[in-house]
């Protein structure tokens, strides 16, 4: 007799949203728990459920453009190492992929992204920490400085993300929380949110300040940095007009750091 | 005597005035404009009805201390540029619809 093999299951949390993936590999579930440490979830409640099939869909080269397409409700998000059907109103898919951990990132980032376009939040190439309750984030192009200002956080800090942050709208305004995508630094954030209080445009100079930037430059600043992926009309539309609306109640400030941590104790 | 031009703003984009500027997102690939406020006038009077002689005459003229030849020539170019963006659409004859992909 051949008995099937049994799936098994990872549930993968981030900024509240718990995305289940179910596959037949157990060294590559347990490949996801050990990479999504802190952002494990036993909840049997997932927001999105997919069946995983580990084989290459394409010609498996990560480096190539990612396309998305959307007919009716359903999402088709493709790239040269993954392929995945999606339904965000029935909450399930499929996806085809190469069992690495690069390939589930960014099938995740640009989940979450679809996700939080829809519900006024955005991902952003943005480092991010609480402090006193209240969460910053700094964002900026690559080598803006994300990942200084993170290893210059003091001890009473909480690191959210050296390279994305997660921003979710709530009924009091926008809250920050932990992600597990890491730049330089290599670790994951704290699976933890806090309100937002201030975005800060990142860069170098030769002493520290911060200048505040009118609403034009605030949009720019961080329409620029986004994390978006979609061609969708629809879609760009809500994001553009999230963002509009978040530069409107969030500070958006240019914060020019002398790599030290005293930068630290400017920012309120 | 060269054609008139009428530029329409094009429907796949998302756009905001903040201020006097104009920030345009493309739908197509996410490219982010923004115009100043010369340009944010060329781009709202971009209805696919009005001629770009019209809307520098009646609009930027009328607003700036331009002469007439010369801000033409400038949105002309200016026309132009947004046009090969994707995010204005010229045509030789006034269209039906107000915005069009």
């Amino acid at each position: 007799m051949i008995a099937a093999a049994a799936r098994s299951e990872a549930v993968i949390q981030i900024g509240g949203i718990a995305v289940c993936v179910r596959a037949d590999d157990s060294a590559f579930l347990a490949m996801l728990k050990h990479r999504y440490t802190g952002f494990v979830s036993s909840s049997a409640s997932a927001d999105f459920h997919f069946e995983a099939d580990l084989s290459s869909p394409g010609n498996g080269d990560p480096d190539t453009d990612v396309r998305l397409t959307r007919r009716a409700s359903c999402w088709t998000l493709e790239r040269g190492d993954f392929r995945a059907v999606w339904d965000p109103v029935s909450g399930s898919g499929k996806i085809q992929l190469v069992p690495n951990p690069y390939s589930i990132d960014a099938l995740l980032r640009i989940l979450h992204s679809l996700t939080l376009a829809t519900q006024g939040g955005f991902l952003l190439h943005a480092a991010s920490a609480i402090r006193n309750g209240k969460a910053f984030l700094f964002t900026g192009v690559s080598g803006a400085g994300k990942t200084t200002i993170a290893r210059l956080a003091p001890k009473d800090a909480t690191l959210l993300t050296d390279e994305i942050s997660y921003v979710r709208k709530d009924k009091n305004g926008y809250i920050a929380c932990g992600t597990p995508f890491s730049g330089e630094l290599g670790s994951p954030g704290e699976n933890v949110s806090a309100p937002l209080a201030a975005v800060y445009m990142l860069s170098k100079g030769p002493e520290n300040r911060i200048d505040s930037l009118c609403a034009a430059e605030a949009t720019h600043a961080v329409l620029s940095n986004l994390l978006f992926f979609a061609e969708d009309q629809e879609l760009v539309n809500s994001v553009f007009h999230a963002v509009c609306q978040f530069v409107g109640r969030v500070p958006v400030s240019r914060l020019t750091f002398f790599p030290d941590s005293q930068v630290w104790e400017m920012l309120q | 005597m060269s054609q008139s031009i009428y530029p329409c703003r094009s429907s796949r984009i998302a756009a905001r005035k903040l201020g006097a500027e104009m920030m345009i997102m493309c739908a197509s690939d996410s490219t982010l404009f923004t115009l100043n406020e010369t340009a944010t006038l060329l781009w709202e009077g971009a209805d696919g009805s009005t001629s770009l002689e019209e809307i520098v005459a009646n609009t930027i003229c009328s607003q700036f201390d331009v002469e007439y030849a010369e801000a033409l020539r400038d949105a002309e170019i200016l026309a132009h540029q947004l046009a090969s963006h994707g995010i204005l659409l010229l045509t030789n004859e006034p269209m039906a619809a107000s915005r069009v992909g």
